[in-house]
């Protein structure tokens, strides 16, 4: 047997001291396939990373100048594919205040409620990600089958599961069915069961709380600085909400709270995302008390809507109608505007430019998940490889809207 | 709301503010390019303005004006709850000397977006710490979202494989996803000709 006190000065092994260069990504599941980070490692800490996005760009802006302002839509979906009914909304309103019309009341409601529970789908998904890249599967499924049953509803209402290009400037695509609200009351009640029963599961679990508490802290004005938005930056305690700060349709007529963090760690962005499911269902449930069963869904002005189908088939005027804004567009007055509404993930703004045309000059996309992904990079470094994967879990990035 | 901070800057900066108005509601400036970081650090320091929250910057390109780029920058205030847009007008007819100072010492949230309009409209940004590419890949050739950059451009990193001849689309493998062979193989492997 070799003695215990053997000098280590002696031995031969030379153990490598120079930083070692490490790819995360872009094919590493916790990177979505989209994000690589090149990491300069000493041992197991970080000491400088590089987040590389750009795996997926798909030229979204130099698409919408080639089109009409309506056909924008359907590039909107995919920007945001776990909430894409927001992104319709919100590209709708940026449309209507450049033309400056305001749709029905009806309407507002609609959209309301179906916005919601998109952003209810959003932070599931997020924190059920998050979780799940930490190992814990079962909450995962917990929330991918609650955000089934919202899925389910949409499917009733638009006719398409994930892609539905349903918001229509002026309006939208089509009125409320007839059992919406029954739909929407008997579902939102059991997401929030499930929503509850996966998070029994990790709140009281110690390694998914060690790998969360006092990891990725982020402070208030470095947070304000980068640009972060939505949960991310409410995670640090700014109570900055765009539905409170600027309310848009009818979120000045809700009662509902601003769930804000103290320290800015992945826990206190966790924990905002799941109260903040709660406050969404309780917009819903009044949303769906003040919505009226009767009245008119879309504006009444043929210049902007697209007429029913079933008169475009009978009368020339309507086929007129709907020739004019198929193939020449609606006509945008002349000026630019920066609309801005609450996304999923935080304030989502569009900066578009018109020339009076049928065609966008230039729109752009403000993606929240952008800024936030910018900020990664201060809060890995100094923290362990481990570490990466809730800290960009939990920023939810989203591939699609950060590559634009 | 922002019309307040619009006086404060023409009062600070004077004939340096070419133009102001405020379409759809939203305020906004036109600067000189050359004040353009002073500007910045007015609107985040002031206490009428405090812009301490960053919230975009991007570019536009009007090919038939010089000069061609404007660079557009929105924020907001946090305490004062009041947003503004400050462009300024840079870069000649062939897009060259588009050239402006950089925001990143003044809010480091500049640093992406810098990047961004740097990769797809070619705005350089002097004294950025790290102006590189950010969507498109390094070997890339021109910027992508200027007007007169065509859209169907195609750039590939691998070139495309050379296909010589083309298989029927239907052959007696139909049906056979793995089995799409040319016939001279098939009637190999079934035994008609030999």
């Amino acid at each position: 047997m070799e003695p215990l006190d053997r000098e280590l000065d002696e031995g031969t092994l030379e153990l490598p001291s120079e930083p070692m260069m490490l790819n995360m990504g872009p094919s590493h599941p916790a990177m979505h396939g989209t994000v690589r980070i090149v990491l300069e490692l000493s041992g197991e800490m970080i000491n400088k990373a590089d987040v590389q996005i750009g795996y997926l760009h798909r030229a979204f802006e130099k698409m919408c100048e080639r089109g009409t302002w309506t056909q924008v839509f359907p590039y909107i979906d995919r920007l945001n594919y776990v909430s894409p009914m927001l992104n319709n909304v919100a590209f709708a309103l940026a449309v209507e205040k450049m033309l400056g019309v305001t749709v029905p009341e009806r309407c507002q409601y609609y959209r309301v409620i179906l916005g919601e529970l998109a952003r209810i789908c959003d932070h599931m998904i997020c924190s059920g990600a998050m979780c799940m890249e930490l190992g814990a599967f079962t909450p995962f499924l917990y929330f991918a089958r609650a955000r089934e049953i919202i899925w389910e509803m949409f499917e009733e209402e638009t006719g398409a599961r994930v892609t539905h290009s349903f918001g229509r400037v002026g309006g939208m695509a089509n009125a409320p069915t007839k059992f919406f609200k029954d739909m929407v009351r008997t579902s939102v009640p059991r997401v929030l069961e499930l929503v509850a029963e996966g998070e029994k599961l990790l709140l009281k679990n110690r390694i998914f709380l060690d790998r969360l508490e006092g990891v990725g802290i982020m402070s208030k004005e470095d947070a304000l600085a980068l640009g972060w938005t939505g949960v991310c930056l409410r995670a640090t305690g700014v109570p900055y909400d765009v539905r409170k700060a600027h309310p848009y349709m009818v979120y000045d007529r809700m009662q509902f709270e601003v769930p804000v963090g103290t320290t800015g760690d992945n826990y206190d962005r966790f924990m905002c995302r799941q109260e903040e499911i709660r406050q969404s269902a309780r917009i819903i449930d009044q949303a769906l008390a003040q919505m009226p069963d009767e009245g008119p869904i879309n504006i009444d002005d043929p210049r902007i809507m697209l007429p029913q189908k079933n008169e475009v088939y009978s009368t020339i005027e309507a086929t007129i109608q709907h020739f004019k804004i198929v193939m020449e567009g609606i006509k945008v007055p002349a000026g630019e505007c920066y609309s801005y509404t609450e996304a999923g993930n935080g304030e989502l703004g569009f900066y578009m430019v018109s020339d009076g045309s049928g065609t966008p000059y230039r729109i752009r996309i403000r993606p929240p998940c952008f800024a936030t992904t910018q900020g990664l990079q201060q809060l890995i470094t100094g923290l362990m490889i481990p570490d990466v994967v809730p800290t960009f879990g939990s920023l939810n990035m989203i591939g699609g809207e950060c590559d634009h | 709301m922002s019309k307040r901070v619009l006086d404060a800057l023409i009062e600070r900066f004077g004939a340096d503010v070419y133009e102001t108005h405020a379409q759809f509601g939203d305020e906004t400036a036109v600067v000189n390019p050359a004040r353009w970081r002073e500007v910045a650090l007015f609107l985040r320091d002031d206490p009428r303005c405090l812009m301490n929250m960053f919230v975009d910057l991007t570019a536009v390109d009007y090919p038939l004006r010089t000069p061609r780029f404007e660079v557009v920058l929105h924020m907001r205030s946090l305490e004062r709850n009041h947003r503004i847009r400050v462009k300024a007008r840079v870069g000649d007819e062939e897009g060259n000397n588009a050239e402006i100072d950089t925001l990143v010492p003044v809010w480091k949230g500049a640093n992406w977006f810098e990047r961004e309009a740097y990769d797809l409209m070619g705005v350089v940004f002097k004294g950025h710490p790290d102006l590189r590419r950010i969507l498109m890949y390094p070997e890339f050739v021109g910027h992508p979202l200027r007007k007169d950059y065509p859209a169907n451009r195609i750039q590939p990193l691998v070139p495309f494989r050379e296909v010589t001849e083309k298989l029927p689309p239907f052959g007696p493998d139909e049906g056979m996803p793995f089995g799409r062979q040319s016939h001279d193989d098939q009637r190999d492997r079934t035994g008609e000709v030999n």
